[in-house]
Parts: C-alpha cells; sequence; structure tokens
C-alpha cells in the first residue's frame, strides 16, 4: 500500500503542475524572505567575530566623563603594554572659506589608535599626515554638505586645523551614527583645552594592545570594582561584540519576522489552493475508495504531493533568498560596523526551507483531511459530497491548534526578544481572525438581505460572493492583510514626522545655543537681539551627580547585591533653577516650591520615572554632589515632562535662590526662519564665543529623515515580502474561481447574457470584495497605528486622510484590475469545450 | 453453487429535516457465483442505492449485506474498501477513469492497491483483451467515450473480481458502442466466473442476465428468479415490460 503511495502521488502529479503552480507561489517569497535575511544573519555574525578586535580598534578601553584621577593613571601606567589616548567631545566646528558651522563630534587621537583594523579616508595617507601637525580629518557626508574640501581650514574652539582628508570609515562607528554627529578626528595634542573647561561634556578614553597575550576581561574583573568606584567604564572585545551582536541580531531578526508575515500569508494561498485542489480530485477519490484504498492512504497521496510541491517551493524560495541575500548588506549598509562578506549559510538555508516546508505541510493538511470524508458513493452519485463538513472534525481542530501553536513557536524562537514574538503573534491571530470574521459577516450579511431591488447584474455579483466555493475569504484575508500592512506603516511614518512638526512647528525655538559661559550670556543674547531674532529662552543649568537616596550613598548601593542600581543612579543631571512651571509640565503630586529661604534641605521637584526609577516620594531626602560640593534636598513635587517638545526640560527643578552661586553653563533659544538666518548667526556667535555650541533643529530634522527614510525603506524592502505575497495569494485566488466560473459564464453565454453582462457581474464582485477588504485592513491598520503610536512613539497618531484614502482606493482598483486580467478569455471559451473538459 | 451475495431485509432511510425518506424499502435476495443479475426501474426507485449498498459504499438504515462471506455491517469503512478491493470490481456509467493517469495505469490502480507485483503485464493482457493495446499510453481524455469505457472494464476485471457491480455501464454511450462494450463485459465475466450485478434502462441489456429484479418505489416489484422459483408468480409482470 505504501509503495502505492508513492506510485500514484507522482503519476496523479504529472498531469496538475500547473494548477500545483499557484500552490508553490504563493509561499516561495516568505521563504525566500526568512532563507535571505538569516543566511545574511549567519554572514554578520561571522564577520563580527572574525572582526571582533578591529571593533573595538584595542584589547580594552578605559573610559570616563572626566580625565582620570591619579589613580587610575596609576592603574593604567600599571598596565602597560601599548597605550593610545582618546578625547572627545561635542563643539561647533566652524569652515571659514564658506562660512558655515556644524556641530560635530570631535575626536582628539594620539598616534597608534585603532591597534587592530584601520581608519579609512581618501586620500589614504591622510590617516597618518593629520596627525603630524595640526591636521583633521572629517566625515565625509558633512564635506559634501557643507561643500568643504581636502585642504580647506577649519576651526574648532581657537585653534585652527588643515583638513587632509575626508574620513570613510572608522572603528566602533556606523554610517548612521556618523549622520547624527558628524566626526572630525584632530591630533589629541592640538585641542583647544579651554573646551574641556568644567561643565562640557567630553569622554576620556585610553586604548590598551597587550602584546603579551594578557586576558582583558580578566583584568577588567580584577580591576571592575576600583574603576567603577573612579567612574570608569571598561570595555573589552568581547563585550563590544556582544553589545554589537545583540543590537545586530535583534535587527535583522525584526525583519526576519516580517519576512515570516509574508510566509504565513503565502500559507494561506497554500491552504486555498490545495482546498480547490481537493475539490476536483473527489472524484478520483472517490474511485480509488470504491477499488479499495483506505481513507488514509487517499490523504497519504495528495500529503505526499504537498510535500513535494513544498519541496519545490522550498527550493526555489531559498534559490531567490540566497540571490535576495547579496543585497541585503547594501540595503543595510549604514547600520553595519564591518563590512559583510556574501556566503551561502546552509543552516539558515534548511531553516528557512524547513519552515515553508513545515508550513506548507500544516497548511495544506487542514483542506486535506476532508479527504478522509470523501464517500465511494460520489463515484456513483456526483453530487453527494461528503467533504464539506470538516469544521466538526476533531482532526482539523487538532490541526488548527498545531498550526498555531507551530506558528506561535517559530515566531517567538525568531523576535528578538519574547514579549516581541507574544505581542507578535498575537497581533497576527487578531489581524486573521477579524479579517476572516468580516469575511464571514459580510457572506452572512448578503446572504440574509441580498441587493433584491438592484439590477441582475449587481444582484448577480453580489450572490457570487456566498455561493458554494467561493473566493471571499481569502481575497479578503488578502486584499485586508495587504492593506493592513502599507497603511500601518505609513500611519507609523506619518505620526513619526507629525511627531517632528509638533515639536519645531509654530513659533518654537529651532535654534539652540548652549555651553554659553555666565559671562556670555548677555553677548549672545544682544548678538541674537542685534540680528532681530527672538531671545525664547535663556536657561542655566548646573552639572551634578546623585550622592545618596534617602540615607543610603550610591557607593553603598552599589556594593550591595540586593539593592538595585538603575541609570537614574549613575547618570550626571543637569538641573536648573526657576520660580514656576513651564507649559511641557504638569504637577501630578506635591506643589512646586519656586523659592528656597536659605535654611534646611532644598525643596526639589523630580520627573515621574526618574522618581520611580530612584524609589523616592514627596518629603524623600535626596544628596547632590554638585561639581564636588554636597547639597541636601528634599522631594517636595513630582511632574510628568512632555519630552518631545523643543524646550528646555530637565529630570530636577530647584527653586531659586539655591544654586544660583553654582558653576552653571547656560542654554539660549531663539527661532530663525531661513537657513541663511540660521548659519548667520551661527557663524557670528561661534566666531566670538568658539566654546558655544549650536544646534539648529532643521539640520537635526534633516538627519533625522535621512535615517527615517533609511530604516523606511529597510522596512519597506521587507514588507515588499508581505505585499507581492499577498498579490500571488490573490491573483491565485482569482484563477482558482477562474475554473469554477468558467462553467457559469458558458451558461449565462448560453441563455443570452453579452460580454459586457459577464464581465460587468465580475467587476461587481472584485468592486465588493476590494471595498471590504480595504476599508477592514484601513480599519485594522488605524488600530495598529494607535498602537503603535501610543505604546511605541508615546505620541498621538498623526492620520493624513489623503495617502490612506489612495492606498485604500489603489487596493480597490488593483483587485478588479487583476480580477478582470485573470478573467480574461472566460467568457470565449465555447460551450462545448467547456462542457467535454475535466474542471 | 457458493453464495456470493446475500440481502436480507434491507432498507435505506435518509433524514430530510423533519421528514423521514424511505428509498429502499426490505429488499432481500441471493446471488451465487457466476450469477448474472438486471436491477431494472424507473428512476428514483433505489437501484443505484441498492448498487452502492451491495458493495459497500453506504451502510443501510436496516438490514443486512453479505458479500463473499463478510457481513458488510460489521466493518469498518476501511475494512469494506478491503473486501472491495478483494472481491468486488466496478463499472460506472460515467466510466471514471482517473484523468491524470494513462489507459494502462488506469487499469493497474486495484491491482497495486492490492499490492501485486504483476500489475503491469495484468493490465496489458487485460487491455489486449478489451482491444486497447495500442492506447495504453493515452489518458482518458483522448480516449473516446466507448473505449474509455472499455478500459473502466479491464479495470473492474484486474483482480479477477468474485462480483461486478456496473452502474449504467452503456448509459453514456451510443447504441453501437455500447453493444460492443456489453459483449466484451460478458465474454471477460464468462472467463473471469464472476457474479455480475447490473443496474440499467436498457431492456436488451438486463434481457441479457440470467436474472432481473424490478424495484418500484424501493421495493422489489418483480424478481425473474422468484417466477421462476413459482414462488410469487402472481405479482410477476413479464420481464420484457421493464423499460415500458
Amino acid at each position: 500500500m505504501n509503495r502505492w503511495i508513492f506510485k500514484f502521488a507522482r503519476r496523479d502529479a504529472r498531469g496538475s503542475i500547473g494548477r500545483m503552480a499557484l500552490f508553490i507561489s504563493s509561499m516561495v517569497l516568505g521563504v525566500a524572505a526568512l532563507v535571505s535575511i538569516n543566511s545574511f544573519g549567519d554572514n554578520l555574525r561571522q564577520a563580527i567575530d572574525a572582526e571582533a578586535r578591529t571593533l573595538l580598534g584595542a584589547d580594552l578601553s578605559f573610559e570616563s566623563s572626566r580625565p582620570f584621577d591619579d589613580s587610575v593613571e596609576a592603574v593604567i601606567d600599571s598596565l602597560g603594554g601599548l597605550q593610545s589616548r582618546r578625547t572627545s567631545f561635542s563643539s561647533m566646528a566652524y569652515f571659514p572659506r564658506t562660512n558655515t558651522a556644524r556641530l560635530v563630534t570631535v575626536r582628539g587621537h594620539e598616534d597608534g589608535y585603532p591597534y587592530y583594523g584601520s581608519i579609512e579616508s581618501d586620500p589614504p595617507e591622510a590617516t597618518g599626515t593629520y596627525l603630524q601637525g595640526r591636521g583633521a580629518l572629517v566625515d565625509g557626508t558633512l564635506m559634501q554638505q557643507f561643500d568643504i574640501r581636502v585642504g580647506d581650514s577649519l576651526r574648532i574652539g581657537l585653534n585652527a586645523y588643515r583638513i587632509e582628508g575626508r574620513l570613510v570609515q572608522t572603528p566602533r562607528e556606523s554610517a548612521a551614527i556618523m549622520l547624527f554627529s558628524p566626526r572630525v578626528y584632530i591630533p589629541l595634542a592640538q585641542v583647544d583645552t579651554t573646551l574641556l573647561a568644567q561643565g562640557s561634556r567630553a569622554t576620556y578614553e585610553v586604548y590598551f594592545r597587550f602584546e603579551d597575550g594578557r586576558d582583558a576581561d580578566a583584568i577588567v574583573e580584577d580591576l571592575g570594582p576600583s574603576l567603577r568606584e573612579a567612574r570608569v567604564g571598561t570595555d573589552t572585545v568581547s563585550e563590544e561584540q556582544g553589545v554589537w551582536s545583540r543590537a545586530l541580531t535583534n535587527l535583522y531578526r525584526f525583519l526576519g519576522l516580517v519576512g515570516f508575515t509574508a510566509l504565513l500569508l503565502g500559507s494561506l494561498g497554500v491552504a486555498s489552493s490545495v482546498n480547490v485542489y481537493v475539490r476536483q480530485r473527489i472524484q478520483t477519490v472517490a474511485v480509488l475508495r470504491c477499488f479499495g484504498a483506505s481513507s488514509w492512504s487517499t490523504v497519504g497521496v495528495y500529503l505526499i504531493q504537498a510535500f513535494g510541491m513544498g519541496l519545490l517551493g522550498a527550493v526555489l524560495g531559498s534559490l531567490i533568498g540566497v540571490g535576495i541575500q547579496s543585497f541585503i548588506p547594501v540595503v543595510l549598509a549604514d547600520f553595519l560596523p564591518v563590512d559583510v562578506t556574501f556566503s551561502i549559510s546552509w543552516g539558515a538555508v534548511l531553516l528557512g526551507s524547513g519552515v515553508g516546508l513545515g508550513v506548507t505541510l500544516l497548511f495544506a493538511l487542514l483542506p486535506l483531511l476532508s479527504v478522509r470524508k470523501i464517500s465511494p458513493l460520489s463515484a456513483l452519485r456526483s453530487e453527494y459530497d461528503t467533504s464539506g463538513n470538516t469544521k466538526r472534525d476533531p482532526l482539523w481542530w487538532l490541526s488548527v491548534f498545531v498550526v498555531i501553536v507551530g506558528m506561535s513557536v517559530f515566531a517567538i524562537i525568531q523576535a528578538p526578544s519574547l514579549q516581541f514574538g507574544i505581542a507578535y503573534t498575537v497581533a497576527i491571530l487578531f489581524v486573521f481572525l477579524l479579517l476572516a470574521g468580516t469575511a464571514r459577516l459580510v457572506m452572512w450579511l448578503l446572504l440574509r438581505r441580498p441587493p433584491s431591488g438592484a439590477s441582475y447584474v449587481i444582484r448577480q455579483g453580489v450572490a457570487n460572493l456566498y455561493r458554494p466555493h467561493n473566493q471571499t475569504l481569502m481575497m479578503v484575508l488578502a486584499l485586508g492583510f495587504g492593506t493592513f500592512l502599507v497603511t500601518t506603516m505609513l500611519l507609523s511614518e506619518q505620526t513619526l514626522l507629525g511627531q517632528i512638526d509638533l515639536a519645531t512647528g509654530g513659533d518654537r525655538p529651532n535654534l539652540v545655543f548652549y555651553d554659553v559661559q555666565p559671562d556670555q550670556v548677555e553677548d549672545v543674547t544682544s548678538a541674537i537681539s542685534s540680528a532681530s531674532l527672538p531671545v525664547l529662552d535663556n536657561v542655566a543649568m548646573i552639572s551634578m551627580r546623585v550622592l545618596s537616596v534617602k540615607g543610603t550613598t550610591v557607593e553603598e548601593m552599589r556594593a550591595d547585591s540586593t539593592l538595585s542600581l538603575s541609570w537614574a543612579h549613575r547618570r550626571e543631571y543637569r538641573s536648573t533653577y526657576r520660580g514656576e512651571l513651564i507649559d511641557t509640565e504638569v504637577l501630578v503630586e506635591g506643589s512646586f516650591a519656586g523659592s528656597y529661604s536659605g535654611s534646611g534641605p532644598i525643596p526639589v521637584s523630580i520627573e515621574s520615572d526618574v522618581a520611580s526609577e530612584l524609589h523616592v516620594e514627596i518629603g524623600d531626602e535626596l544628596i547632590f554632589d554638585v561639581q564636588g560640593i554636597p547639597v541636601t534636598t528634599e522631594i517636595s513635587s513630582v511632574r510628568e515632562v512632555n519630552w518631545q517638545r523643543m524646550q528646555t526640560n530637565f529630570f530636577f527643578v530647584f527653586p531659586k535662590g539655591s544654586l544660583e552661586s553654582a558653576p552653571a553653563t547656560h542654554v539660549v533659544m531663539t527661532r530663525t526662519e531661513s537657513e541663511e538666518e540660521s548659519a548667520g548667526i551661527q557663524s557670528t556667535i561661534v566666531q566670538s564665543h568658539p566654546n558655544i555650541s549650536s544646534l539648529d533643529i532643521s539640520v537635526v530634522l534633516g538627519v533625522f529623515e535621512a535615517i527615517f527614510s533609511r530604516v523606511a525603506f529597510v522596512a519597506r524592502f521587507m514588507g515588499l515580502f508581505s505585499v507581492l505575497t499577498g498579490l500571488i495569494v490573490l491573483s491565485g485566488a482569482v484563477l482558482i474561481s477562474r475554473f469554477q466560473r468558467i462553467e457559469e459564464s458558458v451558461l449565462l453565454k448560453t441563455l443570452g447574457a453579452s460580454r459586457k453582462t459577464v464581465l460587468r457581474i465580475m467587476s461587481v464582485e472584485y468592486l465588493v470584495l476590494g471595498v471590504v477588504g480595504s476599508i477592514t485592513g484601513t480599519i485594522l491598520a488605524l488600530g495598529a497605528g494607535w498602537s503603535i503610536s501610543r505604546w511605541v512613539f508615546e505620541a498621538s497618531l498623526v492620520i493624513e486622510p489623503l495617502p490612506i484614502g489612495l492606498v485604500a482606493v489603489s487596493v480597490v482598483a488593483l483587485t478588479i484590475l487583476i480580477g478582470r486580467l485573470n478573467s480574461r478569455g472566460v467568457y470565449d471559451k465555447s460551450a462545448l469545450e467547456v462542457l467535454r473538459s475535466e474542471l | 453453487m457458493e453464495k456470493v451475495l446475500t440481502v436480507t431485509n434491507l432498507s435505506k432511510t435518509y433524514q430530510s429535516g423533519s421528514k423521514s425518506l424511505t428509498v429502499l424499502d426490505q429488499v432481500s435476495f441471493t446471488l451465487k457465483r457466476g450469477d448474472t443479475c438486471a436491477i431494472v426501474g424507473p428512476s428514483g426507485s433505489g437501484k443505484t442505492t441498492l448498487l452502492g449498498l451491495c458493495a459497500g459504499l453506504d451502510t443501510p438504515s436496516t438490514g443486512s449485506v453479505t458479500l463473499c462471506g463478510n457481513v458488510l455491517a460489521e466493518l469498518s469503512e476501511d475494512e469494506r474498501a478491503r473486501v472491495r478491493n478483494e472481491h468486488v470490481g466496478f463499472v460506472f456509467q460515467s466510466f471514471r477513469l482517473i484523468p491524470t493517469l494513462t489507459a494502462l495505469e488506469n487499469i493497474m490502480v486495484p491491482a497495486e492497491l492490492r499490492g501485486k507485483t504483476d500489475a503491469r503485464p495484468l493490465a496489458e493482457k487485460l487491455l489486449l483483451d478489451v482491444g486497447l493495446e495500442e492506447r495504453s499510453d493515452h489518458f482518458p481524455a483522448q480516449l473516446s467515450g466507448g473505449e474509455q469505457q472499455r478500459v473502466a472494464l479491464a479495470r473492474a476485471f484486474i483482480n479477477r473480481p468474485d462480483v461486478l457491480f456496473a452502474d449504467e455501464p452503456t448509459g453514456n454511450l451510443d447504441t453501437e458502442t455500447g453493444d460492443h462494450v456489453i459483449d466484451v463485459l460478458f465474454q471477460l465475466n464468462k472467463t473471469a466466473e464472476t457474479t455480475l450485478v447490473l443496474v440499467t434502462h436498457d431492456r436488451d441489456l438486463s434481457l441479457r442476465t440470467n436474472r432481473i429484479i424490478r424495484l418500484k418505489g424501493g421495493r422489489i416489484v418483480e424478481d425473474s428468479a422468484a417466477e421462476n422459483n413459482g414462488l410469487s408468480a402472481s405479482s410477476v409482470q413479464p420481464v420484457g415490460a421493464a423499460n415500458e
């Protein structure tokens, strides 16, 4: 019997390859997406492993936000090996030839670094020459934006430098990071030390190379506690490798999940085409049953065919996936710290093919189970069909359960995190169930309340939606899911971009000057006023750290493993003092103290998130280290802050009369209406006060949009798999129903219906399907968009009706177009040909 | 002679909403090896239902069918399939050849299902017997109706069945082709000593069998075997009236 199953499956499949092509095509792209992303992920891991040392550029690094104190210097000295220092800080770079200025990250380097890998520049020799005198290497994109050339001069602080070359590739930094803050490399010895004065943000690093093969991780473990005490962070090759590996694994896993969505959508196509395939095989199965085939052996025949087709689809998908894989590094180039070389990952190919094959078999099994129910009596009476009542079959429900569990487990394994995997599974199930429910509801409503007063064409077209063997469910799923994906992406983009408009719109400031020393405030504000620009904000900022919380010092907490230390304990705060709340703040607890009498702890207002991180409430004591001086405070109020507004917002606000004598820097804000105005005032202030930095929000916006467009491109690239699969499933559903409606068209033709009438009936059907699919998809996308904006972006949903409406209308138009294209020739079939053919 | 098919008080009732419809009512008869029997009667009289029940394609509401010693009601669906494979052959009105298999492969199906290793030579021999040796690689769509039915006959006989059930075997054929197919059917039947059960509207065909059972409204209204035995002569009409 077993041999017969294989033999018959092979023979029977010969004549069905064409129809089975639909089956294969709907899951090919999903497999391709999975294979390409996972294979790329393996390549990426290999690249990171191979270039682990170049990621750090050394064996070990120390990092601190203040110059290393004597004890740390002693440790550095004792470690020996090759050492190279680097100091990084943000500052304005002024380019005299073009009279432009831009906030950059300056890196002052000593010779030697990187010990592994290299800094790549154009021209290549510039990586050596810039360290000889007062040379500089400047980020290539920045040079292009500001029309800066090699040989031009550049001023940072009071020092001028000659640009020796453009930076092409640097250790630890991807192109995306560079976009946020362009890099300028200068010799460490040539840094204008006045820029590193008290209050400025700088990072001091020392890089080690141990040629004696010492274990950097062991050194870190040994020295860790004392270095942490001195607020020195450490980094080793394995830590750096781990950080990149985790971040990039999350990225490609997320993309893999998008690919998996395409596979899921394709699997619906599989189920649909197998369903129709089974219906076309009822007579064959009945005859086989008459001649003695058992019910499971007939299921086995078609399961083997499904396996064969699934395998073929998996192989095709893998081939396409490997082809696509070579493009992914190009798509993701800006986010990668290493060059990824192409190689086929057989593990990924096996996984993608295996999942594709598994999904195909599971989804094919659902309709195939009905084969068991085909009675041999159907061979005698063709109208006798017992295959349809699968919903009462416990095995069918068991298979549905296995499908859901299988999908969920894979999604959770593939997702960047457990929560993400669960959320994805629930969301996908919810969307699919809702779409299926809508399709069923529409069929039920149309059956109960058909448009009886409408014309024959409309009545017939609508009736096609609920007649036996209709494709309504499949079409609504494919159309609805496609619309849902595209519209959700669109809504997310609109919401994000809307946030930027909200942040900078109206009369809000869009140009910020910071690191303004108290004695420079008057100069800066008068320069702004002279340029006929408004001074919208002028706020003092004082740097401080938390020393103790409710009587326990942070050091004590660090030593006690039972207490948890968060970022709120460790970070450096910039706080201000003022007499009132501003419009981005809402008081949620206590009362805001606007002034301080001078005795007792200072009443401070704390931001709500920090309050919960520090586990403090009204009346609790906090002691701050304000640049060496302990300042005792008491929480008097808790505020919620809208961080998305372009405003000087703070975690801690002190009352007037408390911090006026502390060393402060000021932030001055204004609003410019044009690029020229912005460049003019920045240039004026940077030239007269080189220590002051400025941030033009429109430039940040530009950078954000550039990054966002790259992210959106990647998302669209992966989303494309799902949309294309949706179109294939849609075409498949239309083609499948074509086989069924040829007979009906011929009958209508015989009874006197014109070509126009037949085509109009079909158009009405596709119009209704398109409208139902696109409306349901759009409504679901609005729900998803709202959830994403609420929980991910923490913003209100921005809906621009025109593009969303355009997507919905396009889906309807596309449905009618595909329906009409795939139905062409239906009317041209001769009655005799149709009646004779085995449909 | 050995009893091959015993039908006892066979009834079949379908439930349609709150109504029940009896399509077969207390039917009994017995057939021995080599018997040829025609079941005749008007449309809706229960002929095909009776055939389906006799072959174990369906289960009766009451009564029993014993096929080659197997009480069908006691068997599961798959066990009945095994009994059909071992003892039964079928010929259908619309041939029911599997469209994706060639003529030869169609004939081989029952033998292969039985696990026979010599299915191919057996099928080739039968193809020769039905005069279609030149058409072995043709698919059903490439054969005429008569040729398709001859392939179906070869398929029905490949396992040398004890009983052959034929449902209107000439119903889809013109007279000349039908006659040729019936000649082949009776020739094969004679060679294989098969019991033949025919459902037909064709008077001439029914006259070629040695027993005729006439159904009306689900009941046997005439059984030529009974007439010959003198059991119910008063109710028996002339056999030739079957199609009148």
